[in-house]
């Protein structure tokens, strides 16, 4: 009912994700992709690159980007938003860190 | 009524708790406006108010605690202040507005301040009590350092954060040998990012002290005192002091059992007032706006807030601002300040100077300033801290910002500087054995201005041609304008360097890591991206076998998970059949697998093996130790590596087999398996030259004939077509492994990142390859040498070490929710 709402749910430690990584949360139907920068800085975005749907946690994790391992488009981890001349939005979620727990924000 | 009389008429009493700089500073502010206190402090420390800071000087010989006091014993008389040294507050009464010591000594207040500061944070592993494990906190941890380095040997220091190294560099100065231990990838990690911390572990390797980054200590031992560290790899290290210098905890206790308001701090509103009107806070101990501090400049900012509220009604707010960080250790120049994540929306500016060992950072978000890290040439960081913190708009000086304020009007960074830096007798052109002072002496000598020229006089890049831009650098360098650059080609974005430039700097300047390349060939961007982190990964491990690690991080994810990924996600299995022969042990294994884990489809490949298509993520594991069991490994069918070795059937069964090509396509795939190379590598054996194993489209062939075998190579049959090219003819089947070694071991030195060998060898000429490969008896045989070494490293099959637990979490989700349907 309420959209602002969120529930934050403890989904694993900080450690369970390598970094310059990323690591899965099902939820239902839809899989998020948790990333991890090298400097240890969290973000989720809907597993899916908005080109055909490529499985972005699988992919290589650079300057605040994930490179999609299906066909190389980059893919911003903040705002899910395609980069440079391709054009697409991936769905994105909160996450944030309480002590060493990770909490994705549904 | 009577009580205000009082008051006017007698001083007020102020008590402080701890005595430490942010106390220290908040009276001299206070004795500036008023003489209004009579003011009693109580410090567990037994001494006077010193500058914390300082002890790195004092435990690096530098200076004496004599040097370091704030405020002397006159002071204190000089403004009547009461100074209980060596006693502790244990209990505030707040109802009675008074303070009990451990001594018993009880005091009134009208106000209080806390300032206890805060504790050092000690890891609580095995041992972590025993004699000779320090902090690095006060005046007695600095002296027992000192004692400690008198005795000599090894010291531990467990954290790689500004204290630490200070600790470290100090212990150096005193004589003893140095280890710094450090959870993370990079030293100094919350202050420095990867490039500048990679720059920091060189300089203080370079002083001789030993750093181990993402080393997580299990244990400290010894039975009466420190003997050593134990990390959680098993390693030991032996030590006669061990410092922990792993972050603080502000001190709350106090504040706590008083009942205040604390969370990870003694929570103050902006006045520095506690959650009790009559008690206010300064210094590390305190939690502001949400922050806790471990600075002096915030602390300070602090005391002149308190003060003045301490002498009347007042204004003054405390308010957050960014303080730079820097290092005191005496010739390690490093600045940071602000914020320095990426993030969408901000730009970095990068200029690397690989040959004075330098690298700036300037982080940019809305044209304006918001962080910086310098390291090497430190000179603007307050430039740059001023342009932070008014939130000038900086888009007029864009382009020259990064040179500094004095550079304002332009200049470029050298490209050259890498090539100018490296010493005469630093070996350009590898194939030839021609150094850099080779060239530069033939080119002044016989006055040469042209490639063609050098390459005519020197041999310098005449054969596998990948040192060219060298020889061109070179070239530049003593001819100056007299020689014009060809434009330089970058790999990617993040570099103008090219694939064999890169290549021959990593061997020329001994490059054992990402970001030292990075660092050294003045990569434009701080983490590369997905086109170069996979090439440079490659290229460390095919150039430092047994001394490189392998990056996971920078691996395609069908590297980095050992099987193919497909386009619904599953992933696809393909055990190794050495020389595609299997046994029925090994199908019924395969067959079981299938069943086991409803694999929908199994198909014979085109090398001769049977891949397992559809396998869920999830069941890889047991799929691979299922095939484990049954003996196979990974065939490695995703691999920028050894693929397959295809045979026929030759004389064990063939009317026209003339060799045993069966035995000996066994035999090169247990050799090769496990090797990566630039791209994918196919071999085939056939027994005759009917050819029934197509060895003459392959990367690498061979055709057994009568006489002997012959070796070819530089086949293609994918969107290109072409045939192979004869490498040489051999008696034997030593020299066959042996020279197919070699020729492995040259491409996958010389080959640039994904190009295959038929366009390698293109690309560097069949007749060099042929020289260096099959002619040339001694080259060959250091080839296959260096081969068969790096297999010793490459040859672990990937699919047990993760069946046993390796990289865990590639294979399993995170987590599984189970979340109730949305309203
Ligand atoms: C080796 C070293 C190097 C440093 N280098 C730098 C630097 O380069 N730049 C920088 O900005 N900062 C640096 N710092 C940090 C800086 O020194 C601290 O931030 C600062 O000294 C903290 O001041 P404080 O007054 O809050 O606490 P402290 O100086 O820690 O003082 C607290 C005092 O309170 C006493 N105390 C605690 N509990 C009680 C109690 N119940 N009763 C009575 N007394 C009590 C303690 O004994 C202590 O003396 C460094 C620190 C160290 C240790
Ligand atoms: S192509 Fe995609 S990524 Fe690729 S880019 Fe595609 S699915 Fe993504
Ligand atoms: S290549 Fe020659 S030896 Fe091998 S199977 Fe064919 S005919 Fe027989």
């Amino acid at each position: 009912m309420n959209m602002q709402t969120k529930n934050w749910i403890d989904v694993g430690s900080l450690s369970d994700i390598p970094r310059q990584g990323a690591r899965c949360v099902k939820n239902g139907e839809m899989t998020i992709a948790i990333f991890r920068t090298a400097d240890d800085r969290l973000f989720a975005l809907e597993d899916k690159c908005p080109h055909k749907n490529g499985p972005l946690s699988q992919g290589i994790v650079h300057d605040g980007c994930v490179t999609c391992p299906l066909h190389n488009w980059v893919i911003s981890l903040e705002t899910g938003a395609a980069q440079g001349a391709d054009e697409g939005e991936t769905a994105s979620f909160p996450v944030k860190l309480d002590g060493e727990t990770v909490l994705l924000g549904l | 009524m009577t009580a205000e009389l009082h008051i006017e008429t007698r001083k007020q009493k102020l008590v402080i708790v701890g005595n430490g700089m942010a106390p220290g500073r908040m009276l001299e502010h206070l004795f500036e406006t008023t003489d209004q206190y009579e003011v009693t402090i109580f410090n567990a420390e037994p001494r006077v108010n010193y500058d914390r800071i300082m002890l790195s000087p004092v435990l690096s010989g530098e200076k004496s605690y004599a040097d370091i006091i704030i405020h002397g014993e006159g002071w204190y008389e000089e403004h009547g202040v009461t100074l209980h040294q060596g006693d502790k507050i244990t209990e505030i009464r707040r109802h009675e507005r008074k303070v009990v010591s451990e001594k018993g000594v009880v005091a009134e207040y009208d106000n209080l301040v806390i300032a206890t500061g805060s504790n050092p944070f000690i890891i609580p592993v095995p041992g972590h009590d025993l004699p000779g494990v320090l902090a690095y906190r006060d005046l007695d941890d600095t002296d027992g350092m000192i004692k400690a380095a008198e005795e000599g040997g090894r010291a531990v220091v467990i954290g790689g954060g500004l204290l630490g190294l200070e600790a470290a560099a100090g212990l150096k100065l005193r004589g003893m040998e140095v280890t710094v231990l450090h959870l993370m990838p990079t030293l100094m990690e919350r202050q420095l990012d990867t490039a500048a911390g990679y720059l920091l572990q060189k300089e203080l390797e370079s002083r001789g002290i030993e750093v181990r980054c993402e080393a997580n200590t299990k244990q400290i031992l010894g039975k009466d005192k420190v003997e050593g560290v134990e990390l959680a790899d098993g390693t030991v290290i032996d030590a006669s002091l061990v410092v922990m210098a792993v972050g603080i905890r502000p001190n709350v206790q106090l504040a706590q059992e008083a009942g205040l308001e604390v969370n990870r701090g003694i929570v103050t509103d902006a006045t520095m007032k506690t959650s009790d009107p009559h008690i206010y806070s300064v210094g590390e101990c305190v939690e502001v706006g949400g922050m806790v501090y471990g600075l002096v400049a915030p602390l300070y900012r602090m005391a002149k807030v308190a003060a003045t509220h301490l002498a009347g009604a007042s204004e003054a707010a405390f308010a957050h601002a960014e303080t730079p960080t820097k290092l005191k250790v005496t010739g390690c120049d490093l600045y940071s300040v602000g914020d320095f994540a990426e993030g969408e929306g901000r730009e970095d500016i990068v200029l690397r100077d690989a040959q004075r060992g330098t690298y700036k950072r300037v982080i940019l978000k809305d044209n304006k300033v918001i962080g910086a890290v310098l390291y090497g040439d430190v000179a603007d960081g307050a430039w740059y801290n001023q342009l932070l913190t008014s939130g000038e708009d900086v888009s007029e000086m864009r382009e020259t910002l990064i040179f500094g304020q004095a550079y304002q009007g332009g200049g470029q960074a050298d490209p050259l500087a890498a090539v100018a830096a490296l010493p005469d007798d630093a070996e350009i052109c590898g194939c030839n054995g021609i150094s850099k002072g080779t060239i530069v002496q033939a080119i002044k000598d016989k006055g040469l201005t042209s490639l063609a020229d050098v390459r005519a006089h020197t041999k310098a890049s005449n054969s596998c041609g990948t040192c060219t831009g060298l020889v061109e650098s070179v070239m530049g360098l003593t001819l100056g304008d007299a020689f014009k650059l060809p434009e330089a080609e970058g790999i990617c974005g993040c570099t103008t360097h090219g694939h064999g430039f890169i290549r021959r700097m990593i061997k020329a300047k001994e490059l054992k890591s990402i970001p030292a390349v990075m660092q050294e060939l003045e990569w434009a961007t701080p983490e590369g991206c997905a086109k170069c982190r996979p090439a440079l990964n490659y290229y460390l491990v095919a150039d430092w076998p047994g001394e490189y690690v392998d990056d996971q991080q920078s691996r395609f994810i069908n590297e980095r998970v050992h099987a193919n990924i497909q386009k619904d996600g599953t992933y696809s299995v393909v055990p190794r059949m050495f020389g595609g022969i299997t046994t029925p042990d090994e199908l019924r294994a395969i067959a079981d697998v299938a069943d086991k884990y409803d694999i929908p489809t199994v198909k014979v490949t085109g090398g001769q093996r049977i891949d397992l298509l559809g396998v869920k993520k999830e069941d890889l594991i047991p799929v691979w130790a299922d095939l484990n069991d049954a003996g196979m490994v990974s065939g490695a069918a995703y691999a920028k590596g050894l693929r397959t070795v295809k045979t026929c059937v030759g004389t064990d069964w063939c009317r026209f087999g003339t060799q045993d090509s069966t035995g000996l396509g066994i035999k090169l795939e247990k050799a090769l398996w496990g090797a990566w190379s630039p791209a994918k590598l196919k071999l085939a054996v056939t027994g005759c030259p009917r050819n029934c194993a197509e060895a003459t489209c392959k990367d690498i062939g061979v055709i057994c004939v009568d006489s002997g075998y012959e070796i070819v190579y530089g086949g293609a049959a994918g969107l290109h077509i072409q045939g192979t090219t004869p490498l040489g003819k051999v008696a034997s089947e030593d020299e066959v492994m042996e020279t197919i070694c070699a020729l492995t071991q040259y491409y996958r030195e010389t080959g640039f990142y994904l190009e295959r060998i038929y366009k390698w060898a293109n690309r560097i000429g069949y007749d060099h390859i042929k020289e260096v490969a099959y002619d040339d008896l001694e080259a060959r045989k250091s080839y296959a040498e260096r081969f068969r070494y790096s297999q010793k490293f490459a040859q672990i099959d990937p699919w047990a070490e993760r069946v046993a637990g390796a990289e865990a979490h590639e294979f399993s989700p995170m987590a599984t929710l189970n979340l109730e349907a949305a309203e």
